[in-house]
């Protein structure tokens, strides 16, 4: 990946003869890569904007300022603006806990970290109702007091909160164990405070990688679908996200306004993978070359 | 007598950094309200079933069938997801080609597309009349609607993890250990077999083991090709649905309690061979 | 400021790290504390230092109990081994860094802090550099760096931890030289922590040996190396070789030999380890009769004005080969090649008894 430029196609350059795969090898296994990654990739990318676009900008524009999708939007948006920012704070206090201290059971912490991302998203959003439905444990007391959580706006929030939780932790661990403390050891001795060791030695060294984790938590708490379907009740300029709205105008054949507003989302997913990239081109001009190069 | 600590000394080591107690006991807070206490719902409702209800619930011949459908499906896939996964992976280390730059930043698109307008892309994809499917339509292969486009679905989303973590690996992997199998007279198949395909084997399973959690619980993208034949094309996150949808939460919640399951066992074999994937990168290096 | 160590212990679970150390520092000093790795020298420095805490034991600060004060409180200048320069700062706002972060009521005014970190850039001799990044520094100038930061919020105490550890040999000859000019110019207590007993005895005013967890000998770098207290002190300074046998009527019995003792190395008969520096020897050519160990040359290197010879002994015994060191005068006196036969005779023998190397 160090250059992007082109020389001679199929050759990177240190390689020497022997290590070298035959050619037809190569340009089979090219081949194969290439027409997987048009497939699988590229089409859906485009059928997302070729659909989006098939009556014309004027019915694209129309899907989109439709009050229905224009709800939905900021709907999503609202969530999106609680959820992010409770996980972003979560993620960054810790990563503190777990990378800047040794302590037992850290491994194991990690792990519930991670919990959220190996259930189903369809299970994320069954015990919010469990807990908060109808028939659910608080879900008496609820309607006693009259307050609506599942099918309704918190409902969503909470669900959103859990099968977003673990992206900013998850980017900013590794990224902080592989720095290690030394730095904000130096910086206490030098007389900073707790504040200060973080915010003139921790942040500025997380920053990129904070920046990613925030993405991909946004890019998914805007995108969930599952989880978000189970608790929200589908009800049209009230609890419909983004995507539950796609899936009605879908489901109505609307096809075109469908994938008219299916085209922002993925327009977020594009942007999500653009600052991935910067992301990635940062840290690595900033780690790599020569901090330390003379460690034994 | 210099012993700040205390006793709990052997549970942390002492470090001159503030904010060890509040920031852990914050994670531990925020862990269990949100995750924690809420995922315990699941078992505590499960509990509360019994065990007749609980298995006249799974063991339905329809929920039996979704099951097997997620199951078969996320394990064929994930399998696929290693052999192409493995090529993409090998060329974008190997190889230098047009397009190389998008098409590393676009291996991640699945994790980063909502799945709903992956699911509404892959449906109209291969529908009749789409782009693919209207080439395959007179060759009599059905995509759309049918458990073959589940499969596809669960390829989809779950591309990214065989080829994100054999790519770091493969890189690392020194040039001067090919270069001497190749000097003991191996030929570049048996350099393969013998030299390269054992560094990267922890990686490959981590990648599959992580492809086919992710396809089990998978929703989004799937419903919208899968078509949803009870019996045939429903997958078992749909089942949950459909019983919620119904008022029956003990019936979901048995399926989901199954899933989940499962999700923990996957989660800890994922665990186990992510430490011996770092432990052998360790010792290699 | 001085630094008194009293009975310092600290173990990491099974590892005892330090085990009873007591040792006196006194201001303006620069002591080096010596040691291979593992033995615990760094861990009583980062405790002097603060970023660590004893078990049992204090550290007093010019005579005041320190051992509850905190890093912040205890006026220590750290340098790190890695330096632990802060990366996206510039090498100005990272020697200004101490300075900036103090409480408002402390701090001195940015045209204060500008002329001070620019009078410690000079005094590093790296003035030049103030707008580069770390990154951008070599080794050898991060370490100075390094230096200058930890000295800009004048420190009573300097400590260094392995301070030329990462840098490669010629520069590290070159900063040895110039941290004992910079001390000598501005005076202020620094202990530092190395394993190359080269670096502390050029540079160090005492020396303290530690080896797993306990000190073994405080000195000036000539009483270390000339009289050392222990056998591991004799064995870690400088080349050595060693001879085990046992003391009989005044003089020492290796083998079938016999090497005779000054009345100042005699001890209480039994078994003993000589240890004999390879300047320490004279050669007699062929096997003469007498006190003395026979050997036999198997290599000469004569490079520069020293000759290195390599002997094997001459009684068969095996073993590690004898190292002896002549002038090449001497040499060319003797007249003795590779394959000739001498007769060691020590002129400086280090005498341990042997149930003292048990203990």
């Amino acid at each position: 990946m160090e250059s992007r430029t082109l020389v001679h196609p199929g050759i990177i350059a240190d390689e020497s003869p022997s290590t070298r795969d035959p050619t037809p090898v190569r340009w089979a296994l090219i081949g194969i890569a290439l027409a997987f990654f048009a497939v699988f990739l590229l089409l859906p990318l485009l059928t997302v904007f070729a659909e989006a676009l098939r009556k014309g900008w004027g019915a694209y524009l129309a899907a989109l300022t439709n009050p229905d999708a224009l709800a939905a939007i900021q709907l999503t948006l609202l969530v999106a603006a609680i959820a992010v920012p409770l996980n972003l704070v979560f993620g960054v206090t810790a990563s503190w806990a777990i990378a800047r201290f040794d302590f037992v059971g850290k491994r194991v912490l990690i792990t519930l970290i991670d919990l959220p991302f190996s259930v189903s998203p369809v299970i994320s959003g069954l015990i919010y109702v469990l807990l908060f439905g109808a028939q659910g444990w608080f879900g008496p007391w609820l309607q006693e007091h009259d307050v609506r959580i599942i099918f309704a706006v918190p409902g969503i929030v909470l669900a959103t909160i859990f099968v977003t939780f673990p992206f900013v932790a998850r980017e900013l661990i590794p990224l902080m164990e592989a720095q290690g403390w030394e730095e904000e050891e130096a910086a206490v001795v030098l007389g900073a405070s707790g504040w200060q060791v973080f915010w003139h030695t921790t942040l500025p060294g997380i920053k990129w990688g904070l920046l990613y984790g925030v993405i991909l938590c946004n890019a998914r708490a805007m995108g969930e679908f599952g989880a978000v379907s189970v608790v929200s009740g589908h009800i049209r300029g009230l609890t419909n996200t983004m995507p539950l709205h796609v899936e009605i105008l879908y489901n109505e054949y609307n096809y075109a306004a469908a994938f008219a507003v299916a085209s922002l989302l993925a327009l977020l997913a594009i942007v999500t993978l653009g600052i991935k990239e910067l992301v990635e081109r940062r840290v690595h001009r900033h780690s790599s070359p020569g901090s330390r190069e003379n460690e034994s | 007598m210099v012993r700040r600590e205390g006793n709990s000394s052997r549970l942390k080591r002492f470090s001159v950094l503030p904010g060890f107690a509040v920031t852990l006991g914050y994670t531990l807070a925020y862990l269990s309200l949100v995750v924690l206490i809420p995922l315990s719902a699941i078992g505590a409702k499960t509990l509360t079933l019994g065990w007749e209800a609980f298995w006249s619930a799974v063991s339905t011949p329809r929920v039996v069938a979704s099951y097997r459908l997620s199951f078969g499906a996320s394990l064929l896939a994930a399998g696929i997801n290693v052999v192409f996964g493995l090529v993409l992976a090998w060329v974008l280390v190997r190889y230098r080609f047009p397009g190389k730059g998008l098409v590393d930043a676009l291996v991640d698109l699945p994790f980063a597309l909502p799945t709903a307008v992956a699911g509404i892309a892959l449906a109209t994809i291969y529908s009749a009349n789409g782009p693919i499917g209207e080439f395959l339509q007179p060759l009599g292969i059905e995509v759309a609607y049918t458990p073959k486009g589940v499969l596809l679905a669960l390829v989809f989303i779950g591309l990214p993890f065989v080829v994100r973590t054999v790519q770091p690996v493969l890189a690392d992997l020194e040039r001067d250990v090919e270069e001497a199998a190749a000097g003991l007279g191996a030929s570049r198949w048996q350099t393969f077999r013998r030299v390269i395909l054992p560094h990267i084997a922890p990686a490959i399973l981590t990648g599959f083991a992580m492809a086919f959690a992710r396809a089990v619980g998978e929703y989004g993208s799937v419903i919208f090709i899968a078509g949803n034949v009870p019996m045939v094309s429903e997958i078992a996150p749909l089942m949950i649905i459909t019983k919620l949808e119904q008022y029956d939460y003990a019936g979901a919640t048995a399926v989901a309690s199954v899933m989940l399951v499962i999700s923990f066992i996957l989660l800890l074999i994922i665990n186990a061979l992510q430490g011996w994937m770092q432990r052998r990168r360790g010792a290699g290096g | 400021m001085s630094i008194a160590i009293r009975h310092l212990s600290k173990r990491f679970g099974a590892f005892q790290a330090l085990d009873d150390v007591s040792i006196d520092i006194g201001s303006g000093e620069l002591v080096a504390l010596l040691g291979p790795s593992g033995c615990g020298k760094t861990t009583l420095l980062r405790i002097i230092a603060g970023l660590e805490y004893a078990d049992r034991g204090e550290v007093l600060l010019d005579g005041d109990d320190a051992s509850h004060r905190h890093v912040r409180e205890r006026q220590v200048g750290f340098v790190f081994q890695h330096y632990a320069l802060f990366r996206h700062m510039s090498v100005f706002d990272n020697v200004a860094f101490g300075l900036r972060v103090r409480s408002r009521k402390l701090r001195p005014t940015e045209a204060q802090i500008r002329e001070r970190v620019v009078r410690l850039l000079k005094l590093v001799q790296l003035d030049w550099l103030a707008d580069r990044h770390p990154s951008q520094l070599s080794g050898g100038q991060r370490q100075r760096i390094a230096l200058a930061r930890a000295l800009a919020v004048e420190p009573k105490v300097l400590l260094l931890d392995e301070p030329f550890g990462a840098l490669d040999a010629k520069v590290r000859k070159e900063l040895r030289r110039w941290l004992r000019q910079l001390h000598d110019e501005i005076h202020v207590t620094s202990v530092f922590v190395t394993h190359d007993q080269e670096e502390a005895l050029e540079v160090a005013d005492r020396v303290v040996l530690i080896n797993s967890g306990r000190v073994e000998q405080v000195g000036t770098p000539e009483s270390v190396y000339e009289t050392p207290a222990t056998p591991f002190v004799a064995n870690f300074l400088g080349s050595v070789n060693l001879f085990h046998g046992r003391i009989e009527g005044g003089q020492l019995h290796v083998g079938e030999h016999v090497i005779g003792l000054d009345s100042g190395d005699r001890e209480p008969g039994g078994g003993a380890v000589a240890f004999v520096r390879p300047h320490d020897f004279d050669l007699v050519p062929g096997w003469p009769a007498g006190s003395g160990l026979p050997a036999k040359i198997e290599r000469v290197v004569s490079i520069g004005p020293t000759a290195q010879l390599e002997l094997s002994r001459g009684d068969g015994e095996a073993g590690e080969p004898i190292e002896v060191h002549l002038d090449r005068q001497t040499l060319g006196r003797l007249g003795v090649r590779e394959g000739d036969r001498v007769l060691l005779r020590p002129r400086r023998i280090r005498l341990f008894q042997t149930d003292a190397l048990a203990a």
